[in-house]
This record gives structure tokens, C-alpha cells and sequence, in this order.
């Protein structure tokens, strides 16, 4: 069942120490390992051994040479001019090692940082001492082994895996008679008690995080979008008049007023507002979003504004190309109509961006009606169809 | 001819037909191409009114698609009523017109005329329609601009599609942000001004002048900015380092390890 | 050479506390197999060290707070600009802290080497049939090693809280959002209530250099104790069989190769820390939810999940109220949930269909499991088409295709690709098997042309040495003709294990797994005759703990005396 180790020229692997020993140490049945016969003191020992004068041993003067010392690896490389000539290039690298690593200590100190061109030269210097080192340590050692060491292929015997059959019993044995003696198995309200005491064990870490966060309740179904919320033009944060942004084809990025610098607010109420040539539009006179169409009433001369979230995965759908009056969204190519309710025609996204309704304020600013009808963003599970 | 001949059957002579050949294709495709431009851009007439200079100009080389008044063919060219004269200074400086091709885009091309012509267009253009006009050059400088406030502005409006950095990005049906490396302050100025192509439209109320100041230092300074890490990899994101780590690092990794495991110095054993 | 007296004495005093002396030497003594692909597993691994050094640096420097702060600091561009602490740190680190710079960068790069080096550590565990026992649990550990991995490294570059990876987060966030049923709580529990919120920079902060390392070095450590404990596989060659390891011992040789391919890595990436930017946050510019880049991408470990969500046509499905939104977190979920599970299973379904129980030491040269090897090329081509759509606007711009279309190729190579992929590599490894065996047969080419007596024109050739066709490894491609432990097989009555309808499939899937080039008798007295289902044949073929198949019975070059 076990292999066999013994003997085998060029480099053996004797069983590491365990508790169990390999059956070549137990008893006379071993080779170099066999202990003497057992004797009682006082008797001559047997006539085969009887010598008045024993041999001088081995390495002794006088006696027979000693036997070869047996070595598992060389002391020595095989070609030592190559190996000295190897040596000297690993000195060489070593020595740029050590000055690279002075230059490294000596670049942290002379090179200082604060601006971008200084970080440059800073950078380039420590980088490079420190790449310097290690490059020229590992191709130093690199060569040191294969060219300096001497070369070595040794074979070793593989063990099966499994174990034995005795260790195995042993294992089963020492195993069942503890079980038996914990009473674990006899016993059977001992058993079941301590599983129901451990269930709640496991659960109450789990339990223990229920206050990472809210719930979401109703929150995903609005913005802050309200009544007269002024849109601001974002980056000034300036309030906009329809005259001012006349241009068809123009685009901006517009925010809820007194929220600018509210990146929660922000991630669902950022809007665009787009500028149409007349014409342009596809109105539907409902005051509801009907897809494909743009509600008029939630327009100003020919004004409309989207929600910038994309209905996909979130991003800011922000890429307006002004000849195709498509709205593209960067991240996944999600494409949207902007002429016609912001419907999707290409892409994984499966919503048209909601509309927001606007209206002008008594000043003449663009302001929102209310907030948007739908969800905005990304889908969710309790989420509905688009009202 | 004998000194060729003599040496065909080398192995280099192969790689040298075919460098020859390159070379061959590659002086006559420049000489072809370059030509348009060298045309038009000897055509110039000095002395005239500028306005009268625009139309002689504008006839020669535009009316074919925009129209014998600027009104427009179908398919072919926009109207150019009401564009203003710094939508001509923005097309013609950076080349894109006159077109060469219908295609997807026009891209940046070496220019067909000299500034005083250009001024030229730009003043018989306005003269049809009126339209924004040429920036000043102090609305262009971009010295003393608030670059923090031109970061949000360009991150909140420019970005999404010409990238981080200005390198440009890809629009729909072959469609393309142009890079913004070589566009001067007062391009750029004109192109937020009219929007050309599918870019859209930020007048001078959307984005004021001295935002689009800011905006502009927020560009010129990030491209004129050195790469403090290395090479820059072209600025455009993971995709570039990803491939160096596989194909510079980890091939890199693979060589040495082959080194290392090498059976030992031949020498030995 | 006597041992040096300092380190004696203190051997001498630990070994009276710890009976070090038999053990140490068992570890010095062992031997290592040499052969390049075995350092692939190291270089993650050292790539690792190198990420938990550089990122002790950095954490000494970072605050992962989303405190909004104006930013007063030397990148003057973005001077009076609000972002977060997380952000302002970072510009700290990159230009006011000597070697900041450096250190990020050196630890994106380690981190990037670290999970391409995984990535072919892998596939040459999976191509060379390394995963077989007992090394089962090995490969499950790796893959577990490599999910967490992705996580560290997503956690890791979200960290600075600049445009590009807050992108990315968003994006996460909209993943996690859509899951039905449990996504909206799962959203809310992970960034402590709406987006962005204010918790989930510290939280990722203390996942990426607390608990996933912590687990990183769990599982490492357990990764390497088992390929120690089970001794390495060796490729195969002569004198190397089943039962044996041939190698160099670790004292001094495998010690300094390693010291030497650690050092390599260190130089490695401290070369592309110095000479290629990566990572530049100062150019993003800080997170805000409004803002977006063209281009925009992830590391290239998440492209494929990135590429997945943009090829994914727009299929929901809203149905009594509630939203089955199959666009998002089908692509988020499946391919690569898909690619794991599979390959989870793969060793044991392997298993079960040929039936080896057998211990496996020696490599298998990929061309030799052609259907292995082309099963595996295909999964790869399916991760590399998404991973190439994932930067499919970039293909477009710089290779001039519209980007629509750019979407609508990869949505049919998603599948095409793979299927041709199989095709091909089988083809191809059936044709090397064929070549080796041209090979065994008919001799190396010399180039020494000679003319025979009657004009003809011969090209010498001369006969493998042992070495050479002990590396063929012609053993390999034996297989019964059914799998064992099934029994006898009649002429016309399939074996028991075979009838029913399970067996069916089980008995087709085991020719179809097992095609190979037969290797005939009579190529020279090479190789045994796989036809004749002899006692011989048999006995060797049959897996059991003890004997295996790996050995190969009579092949050329094996050895079973070891």
C-alpha cells in the first residue's frame, strides 16, 4: 500500500516525522536500521563477532577508507571558469543595485512635489532608482542560479493521498468513541436544544444590519421637484428666462432651485432643457406623458425639458446631438428621441426619459408645474408601468 | 542596374520591394490629396470690399451646396441664413469647410484660406442674415479665467461627449466629437456659440461669455498640462492601461518567467 | 562548511522551543517542478504582496470621507472647487506627498498585473487539467480568490471618489436597484439610503483593506498550504510519471527563483508606476451625479460585466405592478454568474462523466483533451467579446464604424463567436495530435536532403529521442472505449450503467469529451492498442485511489518504477 523509499541512488526523500513511523525502524527486518540481538551481561557475544582485536574503523589511520560522503546536492558548479565569469556579472548587478537604492534615498530628498512638473521629475527619479534596484537584484539573481549554482534535477516519491487503512480506522475510532462519550448522539433533546439555541445565533448578525440604511418606502417615486421651483442653469446657478435661451438647438443642464449643491437631490432631479425650432415637437394635447409625444402644456416655446438620469442604469443621459435631436447616453449607447417624449430607439434602456412639466413664474422664469408623473432612473422592481 | 539585380535573391530584397511599394503609394495618395487646397487658396483677390470679396469667394466655392444665396440645397448643404459670421470663421479656420466629401462628419483638414479671406466669407455670410458675430480677442483669453468653475461647466456640458479631457468621443451613425487638441480659444468660443453639426447651441445667455472663458482655460490648460505619471496613454481611460498591463506587464511577467525556468546554463548538467 | 555560528545559535534556540529541525528540513528539501506556466500562480501572488505594501503607504495618506470640502490645495486648476475629502485626499497624495504618486500608481498597476496574472493562472490550471483530484477544492478556492478579487479591485479604484469610477458606482447602484424584489432594500442598505448618500466610501474603504484582504489572506494561505501539502503537478517528460516529483529542492534553488520572480514583478510595475499614467484622478475631476464622460470604463476586469449591460437589447417586463427589468440584471448577473458556476462544476462533472477517480500529478498537454481545451477557448471567446463591446464607442471612434453597428456585431459574435471558437480549436488540437504522431512515426525533419540511387529526392529525418517523445505524452490520449466501472459491455447489449435514459447522455457525452487521435499499434511498437480491451489495457485504464491512468501503461517514456 505505502511506497517504497529505500534505495534509490541520487537523492532520496525519507517519511517526514509523524506520529505513526514507517515500519523500517520497528524491528530486525530493516537494513542499516536492524538493532543488535538482545544479551544478557557477562555472556561472550556470539562466535561469529569474536576478534581480540577489533578492526580500526573507517577514516581512521590504519583502518579501511572512510565511504564517500553522500551529498543530495553538488558544493560545486560543473564548469567553474563559466560559473566564475557568471559571478562577476551578478557582483555587477548587485553593485548597481546598491547605488540605485542610494539614488532612490538621494531622489526622495533632492526632488520635491507641489506642483504638476516637479511631481513629473519626482516621479521619474524615485521611480526609476527604485526600478533600477529591483531589476537589477532580480537579474542578478536570476543568473546567480543558473549560472553560478550548480545544476540539480533530484527525484522524490509521491505518497498517496488517501491514508492508510490503519490510520483511517484509528481516525473512526478515536472519532465515534468520543462522539459517544460526548452523549451528543445519545441523548437527543441535548442535540436538538443546542440547534434551536444556535439558530438565532446565526441570524442575529444578520439581524444586526438591518440599520445600514432606510427603507426605500416611497422615496424612489419622487424628486424635489415642487410647484414653482425655479430651473437654475447649472455652474452659475442662474434662473432662465425663455428669451435667453432661444437658440434652436440649444441645450443646458438645469437643477431645482436651492438644491444645486445637493448631490442626493442631484443623482434624480438633474434635468435638460432642450430649445426646439417651431415644428419640431411632437405635441400631444393629453396632460399626461403618451409615449412618443411631448406634452405641450408642460412645454415654453417650445422649450422641453427631460430628466438627465437615463431609465437604464442612471448615468447622466447627456449627449444631445442637435441635428438628429437625439439624446445619447454615454455609458451603454441608451439613445433617445427628443422630439418625440424622449421614447427609446436604440439601446438597452427600456423607458423614455420622463418629462418635467415646466411653466413660467410671475417673474417670466422657467419653473416646474410639479413633479415629474413617473419615477425617474433607473427600473425597480416596484415600479409600475409608466403612468 | 546590375548592382540591384545582383542582389535580388537576398533575403532583404523582399522587405525592400515592399517599403519601396509603400512609399510609392504613400507619395502619390499625399500628392493627390493635397490638392484642392492649393487651388483655392491662390485664388485670393485683394483690394476689394470685404463683403463683395466674400461673395466672389463664396460663389467660387460654397454656392454649389449651400445654395447661389446661402439658402441651402437639400441633402447637401444647410442654409446659411442667420449663422453669423462666427460659424463661417469656425467652419473655414478649422478646415471643415469647404467639405471635400459628404460624409457622417466633418473633421478638422488642413485650411483652404488665408485669414483675410476667411474674414472675407464671414462678412458676406452676416450680410445675409446677420447671426452671432466673431469673438473679440479678449473674450477668448483664457488668462486670469476661473478654471474650477470651466471644470463643472465642461464636465456638466461638454464631457459626455468630447471626454474628460477634450479627446473626443463617438456620436451615432458615424457621427464624432472631434478631440479638441488643436482648436484655438476663439474656435472654441465659435463652436459653443453656433453649434455646428449635431454639437448643440450655447448662446451667450445659455453660457455667458466669461463662462465660456472659463471653460476654454479649463481646455487649453489641461491639454497644455503635463502627465506627471508617465506616458499618458492617450488620456481616454482604463482601456488603454488595461491593455499595457496585459501586453506590456504581463508579457513582460511571462518572458522572465520563461528566463527563470530555462534549464539551467547550458554547460551544466 | 560548517554552519555559521549566529545562525546556529539561534536555530539551536527556537528549535528548542518549536522541534523545528525535521520539519524545516522537509521544507528544504522539497522539490519544485520547473516549467514557466507554473510561475503564473506567483506572479498573483507576489503582485499581491506588492498591492498590500503600496496600499499600507496609501493608507497612512487617504481619508475616505464624502465630507464636502473647497479645495485650496497645489493642483491649482481645480482651486475653489467643492468635492469630497475622499477626492481632495487623493490630489494630496498624487502631488503633495513625495512618492504619493508612485505608490498610487504602482498599486493600480499591481492590482491590474494581479488579476490578469489570475486570469491566466486559470486558464493554464484549466488547459492543462490541473483542477482533477485531489486538487478540487484548490480550484474552487481560486475562483473565490478571483471573485474577490473584482470586488477588492472595483472597491479599490471607486475609492477616490473622482468622475470616472463614481460612474461606475452609479452604475452598480443601478444594477443592484433593478434586482427583483430585494433590489431597492439592497440599494438602500448599501449606500445607507438614497444615492450617493454619505456612507459608501468608508464603507468600501473598510472592505478593501480590512475584510477582503483579510479573507485575501485566508484563502491564499490556504491556496498555497494545499499545493504544498499535495506536492505540485509536473508537465510531462521523462522520468516523470504519477508517482513522482522531479525538481530542484527549494534550498537554495526554488528560494531564489522566487526571490528572483518577485523581484521581476517589483520591477515590473514600479517600471509602469514611473513611465505610464494611470488612474490620472486630477483629470476626471470630482464625482457629481449630473456629469458624465464619453468613453467611459471600467478596469478591465469589470469590462466584461460593462460590455454585457451595453449589448443587452431592451427587454423588461412589468407585470401586476412590478418591474422584471431583464435589460440591467440579466447582463449583470448572468455571464459571469454564468462563466463561475461553470466552471465550479466543471471538475466534478468532469468526473462524472468519464468516471476517473483516479489522482492526477502529471499535466496534460491541452492538445491532448481537445475537447477540454476547445470548451475552454470558446468560454474565453464569450468573455472576450463582451469584454471588447464593453469599449465599444471607443472602437468606434478610433476605428471609424458607426456605433450602432459596433452593438448589433457584437450581439450576434456573443454567440457565433464561441461556437466557432469550439470548432476551431478542436480541429486544431486533433490536428496536432495527428502531428505528433507524424512525429513518433516518420522522425524529425533535418533539412539534409539526399538524392537516392534512382533520382529521387529524400529528406533525412531522424528518430525522437526519449526525451522528446516523453514529452509528446501520447499516454495522455488513452481512454477506454467506455468509461470504467461500468462493467462488460456485450455486442449488442450496452453495460448496465448505459441504458437508461441518464446513462445515455452520460455514455455520449463521455465519447464526445474524450475524442482524441487514437494512438494505433503499429506506429513502431509505440503505444498500447486502445482497441483491444484486454486485462492489460484495462487494469491500466481503471482509476482507483491507489493506481491511475496518468501513468500510462507501457505509453513511451513512462516510468512505473519511478
Amino acid at each position: 500500500m505505502t511506497d517504497s523509499t529505500a534505495g534509490r541512488p541520487g537523492g532520496d526523500h525519507e517519511p517526514t516525522g509523524d506520529f505513526s513511523a514507517g515500519p523500517e525502524s520497528r524491528g530486525p527486518t530493516g537494513g542499516d536500521r536492524a538493532e543488535p540481538r538482545h544479551r544478557v551481561i557477562g555472556t561472550p557475544p556470539p562466535a561469529e563477532a569474536r576478534s581480540m582485536l577489533k578492526p580500526p574503523p573507517p577514516g581512521s589511520p590504519g583502518g579501511p577508507p572512510p565511504p564517500p560522503e553522500r551529498r543530495e546536492l553538488p558544493a560545486d558548479p560543473s564548469d567553474p571558469v563559466r560559473a566564475k565569469r557568471a559571478e562577476r556579472i551578478v557582483v555587477a548587478c548587485f553593485v548597481i543595485a546598491t547605488l540605485a537604492g542610494v539614488g532612490f534615498i538621494a531622489a526622495y530628498v533632492l526632488f520635491p512635489v507641489h506642483s504638476v512638473s516637479r511631481t513629473l521629475y519626482s516621479n521619474l527619479a524615485l521611480g526609476s532608482t527604485m526600478a533600477l534596484v529591483f531589476l537589477a537584484l532580480a537579474v542578478g539573481a536570476v543568473i546567480w542560479v543558473r549560472h553560478v549554482m550548480p545544476g540539480v534535477e533530484l527525484t522524490e516519491q509521491r505518497k498517496p493521498l488517501r491514508s492508510s487503512d490503519e490510520d483511517r480506522a484509528a481516525f473512526n475510532k478515536t472519532f465515534e468513541e468520543g462522539a459517544e462519550a460526548s452523549q451528543f448522539v445519545r441523548r437527543p433533546m441535548l442535540r436538538r436544544s443546542l440547534i434551536a439555541a444556535s439558530v438565532p445565533a446565526v441570524v442575529a448578525p444578520i439581524v444586526l444590519l438591518r440599520d445600514l440604511g432606510p427603507l426605500p418606502r416611497q422615496s424612489l417615486d419622487h424628486t424635489v421637484w415642487r410647484n414653482d421651483m425655479r430651473l437654475l442653469n447649472y455652474g452659475a446657478n442662474t434662473p432662465i428666462r425663455p428669451a435667453d435661451f432661444a437658440s434652436p438647438g440649444g441645450m443646458i443642464t438645469v437643477v431645482p432651485d436651492g438644491y444645486q449643491d445637493d448631490f442626493n437631490a442631484l443623482a434624480k432631479a438633474t434635468c435638460i432643457i432642450i430649445r426646439f425650432a417651431p415644428g419640431q415637437l411632437q405635441f400631444t394635447s393629453r396632460s399626461a406623458p403618451v409615449p412618443g409625444k411631448v406634452v405641450a402644456n408642460w412645454t415654453v416655446d417650445n422649450i422641453v425639458a427631460y430628466s438627465k438620469i437615463c431609465t437604464h442604469v442612471g448615468c447622466p443621459a447627456a449627449l444631445y446631438e442637435q441635428t438628429t435631436h437625439h439624446i445619447l447616453c454615454p455609458c451603454h449607447q441608451s439613445t433617445f428621441d427628443a422630439a418625440r417624449g424622449a421614447q427609446v430607439i436604440f439601446g438597452p434602456a427600456t423607458r423614455a426619459l420622463p418629462q418635467l412639466p415646466m411653466t413660467i413664474d410671475a417673474q417670466g422664469y422657467l419653473v416646474a408645474r410639479h413633479d415629474f408623473t413617473e419615477p425617474v432612473g433607473p427600473s425597480f422592481w416596484e415600479r409600475g408601468p409608466s403612468s | 542596374m546590375k548592382a540591384i539585380t545582383a542582389r535580388r535573391r537576398r533575403p532583404a530584397a523582399g522587405y525592400a520591394v515592399v517599403l519601396f511599394g509603400l512609399l510609392l503609394a504613400g507619395l502619390s495618395y499625399a500628392a493627390v490629396t493635397g490638392m484642392g487646397a492649393a487651388d483655392a487658396a491662390s485664388h485670393g483677390i485683394t483690394g476689394q470690399p470685404l463683403v463683395a470679396q466674400g461673395r466672389t469667394l463664396f460663389n467660387q466655392s460654397c454656392a454649389n451646396c449651400h445654395g447661389l444665396f446661402g439658402q441651402g440645397t437639400p441633402n447637401q448643404g444647410p442654409s446659411l441664413i442667420g449663422v453669423g459670421a462666427a460659424a463661417v470663421d469656425f467652419q473655414v479656420s478649422t478646415g471643415r469647410m469647404p467639405a471635400k466629401e459628404p460624409v457622417a462628419e466633418q473633421g478638422r483638414k488642413p485650411v483652404s484660406y488665408t485669414p483675410q479671406q476667411i474674414r472675407a466669407l464671414a462678412a458676406y455670410i452676416e450680410s445675409l442674415g446677420g447671426g452671432p458675430a466673431i469673438p473679440s480677442a479678449a473674450q477668448v483669453n483664457p488668462k486670469g479665467a476661473n478654471t474650477g468653475l470651466g471644470q463643472q461647466l465642461f464636465v456638466a456640458s461638454c464631457s459626455q461627449c468630447h471626454n474628460f479631457v477634450g479627446a473626443g468621443g463617438a456620436l451615432t451613425y458615424g457621427k464624432y466629437a472631434p478631440p479638441l487638441t488643436s482648436s484655438t480659444p476663439r474656435q472654441i468660443f465659435e463652436a459653443m456659440l453656433t453649434g455646428p453639426e449635431a454639437m448643440p447651441v450655447f448662446n451667450n445667455t445659455t453660457i455667458t461669455p466669461q463662462q465660456k472663458r472659463d471653460i476654454i482655460a479649463y481646455i487649453t490648460q489641461t491639454r497644455a498640462e503635463p502627465n506627471p505619471g508617465g506616458f499618458s496613454l492617450g488620456r481616454v481611460g482604463p482601456v488603454t492601461e488595461g491593455l499595457v498591463a496585459f501586453l506590456g506587464l504581463l508579457l513582460f511577467m511571462v518572458f522572465a518567467a520563461m528566463w527563470i525556468t530555462a534549464k539551467h546554463g547550458k554547460a551544466h548538467d | 562548511m560548517t554552519v555559521n555560528r549566529a545562525l546556529g545559535g539561534t536555530g539551536n534556540w527556537l528549535d528548542e522551543r518549536f522541534r523545528g529541525a525535521k520539519g524545516l528540513r522537509a521544507v528544504f528539501r522539497k522539490l519544485y517542478p520547473d516549467h514557466w506556466t507554473f510561475l503564473l500562480g506567483e506572479i498573483a501572488l507576489y503582485s499581491f504582496i506588492i498591492l498590500l505594501l503600496t496600499g499600507t503607504f496609501l493608507t497612512f495618506f487617504f481619508k475616505p470621507s464624502m465630507t464636502d470640502v473647497v479645495y485650496h490645495g497645489n493642483y491649482v486648476k481645480l482651486d475653489g472647487l467643492h468635492m469630497s475629502e475622499a477626492y481632495a485626499s487623493t490630489l494630496k497624495i498624487s502631488f503633495d506627498v513625495r512618492g504619493g504618486l508612485l505608490m498610487r500608481q504602482i498599486h493600480h498597476w499591481a492590482a491590474d498585473l494581479f488579476m490578469a496574472a489570475i486570469m491566466v493562472h486559470m486558464l493554464r490550471i484549466f488547459f492543462t487539467g490541473a483542477y482533477r483530484k485531489p486538487r478540487e477544492v484548490n480550484w474552487l478556492i481560486g475562483i473565490v480568490l478571483f471573485t474577490l478579487g473584482l470586488l477588492e479591485g472595483l472597491f479599490g479604484y471607486s475609492l477616490p471618489d473622482d468622475l470616472l469610477s463614481g460612474a461606475g458606482l452609479r452604475i452598480l447602484q443601478g444594477v443592484v436597484q433593478s434586482i427583483p424584489v430585494v433590489g431597492t432594500y439592497m440599494s438602500f442598505f448599501l449606500f445607507g439610503g438614497q444615492y450617493p448618500g454619505h456612507s459608501i466610501i468608508p464603507r468600501m474603504y473598510i472592505l478593501h483593506v480590512l475584510l477582503i484582504p483579510g479573507l485575501f489572506a485566508a484563502l491564499i494561505g490556504a491556496h498555497i498550504f494545499i499545493m504544498y501539502h499535495q506536492k505540485h503537478t509536473q508537465m510531462p517528460g521523462k522520468g516523470r510519471t504519477n508517482r513522482n516529483v522531479i525538481g530542484a529542492p527549494a534550498f537554495p534553488y526554488f528560494a531564489a527563483k522566487t526571490t528572483a520572480l518577485f523581484l521581476f514583478i517589483f520591477a515590473a510595475v514600479t517600471l509602469a508606476g514611473t513611465f505610464a499614467q494611470i488612474n490620472p484622478i486630477w483629470l476626471y475631476g470630482p464625482y457629481n451625479p449630473l456629469a458624465i464622460s464619453a468613453g467611459s470604463q471600467p478596469d478591465f476586469y469589470m469590462g466584461m460585466l460593462e460590455g454585457a449591460l451595453r449589448v443587452m437589447p431592451a427587454w423588461q417586463w412589468v407585470i401586476f405592478g412590478h418591474t422584471f427589468a431583464f435589460n440591467v440584471f440579466v447582463p449583470g448577473l448572468l455571464p459571469l454568474g454564468l462563466i463561475f458556476t461553470a466552471a465550479a462544476l466543471w471538475p466534478f462533472l468532469e468526473q462524472w462523466i468519464t468516471g476517473d477517480k483516479g489522482e492526477h500529478h502529471v499535466n496534460d498537454r491541452p492538445r491532448n483533451a481537445p475537447t477540454r481545451t476547445a470548451l475552454g477557448v470558446a468560454a474565453v471567446s464569450f468573455y472576450g467579446v463582451l469584454w471588447a463591446e464593453g469599449a465599444n464607442d471607443l472602437i468606434a471612434q478610433h476605428l471609424e464604424i458607426s456605433l450602432y453597428t459596433v452593438t448589433e456585431i457584437a450581439r450576434v459574435a456573443v454567440f457565433a463567436v464561441p461556437i466557432l471558437a469550439y470548432i476551431i480549436t478542436k480541429r486544431i488540437c486533433l490536428g496536432l495530435q495527428r502531428k505528433d504522431l507524424h512525429l513518433i512515426e516518420h522522425g524529425v525533419e533535418t533539412g539534409i536532403i539526399r538524392q537516392l540511387p534512382n533520382g529521387e529526392f529524400i529528406e533525412e529525418t531522424r528518430p525522437l529521442d526519449e526525451e522528446a517523445v516523453a514529452k509528446l505524452a501520447l499516454q495522455q490520449r488513452v481512454t477506454p472505449a467506455l468509461p470504467p466501472g461500468l462493467g462488460d459491455a456485450g455486442e449488442d447489449v450496452p453495460p448496465p450503467g448505459m441504458r437508461r435514459g441518464i446513462g445515455r447522455v452520460k455514455a455520449r457525452l463521455y465519447k464526445v469529451l474524450t475524442e482524441s487521435v487514437p494512438v494505433n499499434g503499429h506506429a513502431n511498437g509505440h503505444g498500447p492498442d486502445v482497441h483491444a480491451v484486454d486485462e492489460e489495457g484495462r487494469r491500466a485504464a481503471i482509476g482507483s485511489s491507489e493506481r491511475d491512468r496518468g501513468d500510462g501503461a507501457g505509453g513511451p517514456g513512462s516510468d512505473r518504477h519511478g
